[in-house]
């Protein structure tokens, strides 16, 4: 069985971040990711915001560049999906697929999935109408009119992006008021072919083989009305990515873990990092300096 | 290395093919697709010689995805004997494709 010093779960940002540093300390260290790396990153068009690069940066490019990043360095890289983390044993052991590994020390940062929209019907309509991803998927829509749900920084910037593409984005959002950043709201409000309807949410979804339209109910007035719309690009916040995870392992009401400043969990020698912990701002260069605290707390555990 | 089917080699190649193909629909400035590559990549190896693995570029190839009527990728469809067997999209994990190829390519 194959032991490390530690073991990194999730290759996005904050798990790379976290290798380098763990590697560049002398450690033995191996990284599981079921895909390929980047993670979030890898959905997103242009990064706008990570310091010290003033043009912008495509979150593939980001995502390459960090990956390479760590090939200097004697990091195993696995591709797998973690099934079971037994994390109070010594060492701690992972299962990756169907194969048992060992570590002194684990810094778990799989990271969020998109939320469904809760919606009968959503299953059906996922590659025919329905989609995450308009980055991915926009351009199938070229020229028609799509909805997309959502108020934060997300589906403000996902219907900027769209609006260049389609005929109509009818941005549909529960709330009367936007939590996304303002920069995005002014964007949004001069973007001609983008029509915000506030108050509203989706009550249904309508097509034979394909999305044709939804429903829109007013929250306040109860009132409904039918949106017709090839698409539905849903941008409603994020779940932790921690089915693995051992129930004693600290989490918030959400299921995100909590750690302390040093991204110690509860756990001795379990640290998380990245969009996983229970944290207000969830960002690239946020869930980079997690990986880097966690793999400095995790040198310090190991006794150096 | 899954290899690219075009537009013009579609039929030849997939429909008209004599064991199970699987395709993978993408586009290099897709992050999920990119995401995925890996998987497929893999895949096409272990399972040379029992299902063909091929991958498709929709922007060089317009016809083939509206024939089929993607509207999102990554999307995998599964064909056997020229028909669709199964479709997928999103980028799935390895463990979970190898399932389904088992299941619906060779079961």
């Amino acid at each position: 069985m194959a032991r490390y010093d530690s073991l990194v779960i999730g290759g996005g940002p904050a798990g790379l971040s976290a290798a380098l540093y763990l590697a560049r300390f002398g450690l033995t260290v191996a990284i599981v990711e079921k895909l390929a790396h980047g993670g979030l990153m890898l959905l997103t068009d242009d990064i706008e915001n990570y310091p010290g690069f003033p043009k912008g940066i495509k979150g593939y490019e980001l995502s390459d560049a960090l990956s390479a990043h760590l090939e200097p360095y004697p990091i195993d890289r696995i591709r797998g999906e973690i099934t079971a983390l037994h994390a109070e044993t010594s060492p701690k052991r992972v299962r990756v697929d169907d194969e048992w590994i060992e570590a002194d020390s684990i810094v778990v940062a799989s990271g969020v999935v998109y939320r469904n929209l809760g919606v009968p019907g959503e299953e059906k309509f996922i590659g025919k109408g329905i989609s995450y991803c308009a980055l991915c998927d926009g351009n199938f829509f070229r020229g028609q009119p799509v909805a997309v749900v959502g108020g934060g920084n997300t589906a403000l910037e996902e219907s900027l992006y769209l609006a260049r593409l389609v005929s109509d984005v009818h941005l549909v959002h529960r709330r009367d008021s936007f939590r996304g950043a303002p920069v995005y709201q002014e964007r949004v409000k001069k973007t001609e072919n983008i029509h915000v309807e506030y108050d509203s949410v989706i009550t249904a979804l309508h097509g034979e083989t394909g999305l044709e339209g939804v429903t829109v109910r007013n929250v306040k007035t109860g009132e409904e009305h039918y949106l017709a719309v090839n698409g539905l690009f849903v941008f409603i916040g994020f779940l932790p990515a921690g089915g693995y995870l051992p129930p004693e392992l600290n989490r918030d009401a959400n299921g995100f873990i909590v750690t302390d400043c040093e991204m110690r969990t509860n756990i001795p020698g379990v640290f998380a990092a990245g969009d996983i912990r229970s944290k207000a701002c969830r960002q690239v260069a946020t869930a980079v300096g997690d990986g880097v605290t966690a793999a400095n707390s995790a040198y310090l555990y190991l006794g150096h | 290395m899954a290899h690219a089917v075009t537009d013009a080699t579609f039929d030849a190649e997939v429909t008209q093919a004599s064991q199970p193909v699987l395709v993978d629909f993408w586009a290099p400035w897709c992050g999920p697709c990119r995401a995925l590559t890996p998987v497929v990549d893999e895949l096409a190896e272990e399972f040379k010689g029992q299902v063909s693995i091929v991958k498709m570029n929709v922007d060089e190839n317009p016809v083939t995805p509206g024939k089929f009527s993607i509207r999102a990728i990554p999307t995998l469809i599964l064909f056997k004997d020229g028909k669709v067997v199964e479709q997928v999209t999103g980028a799935i994990s390895k463990a979970h494709l190898k399932d389904l190829l088992n299941q619906k390519a060779l079961g």
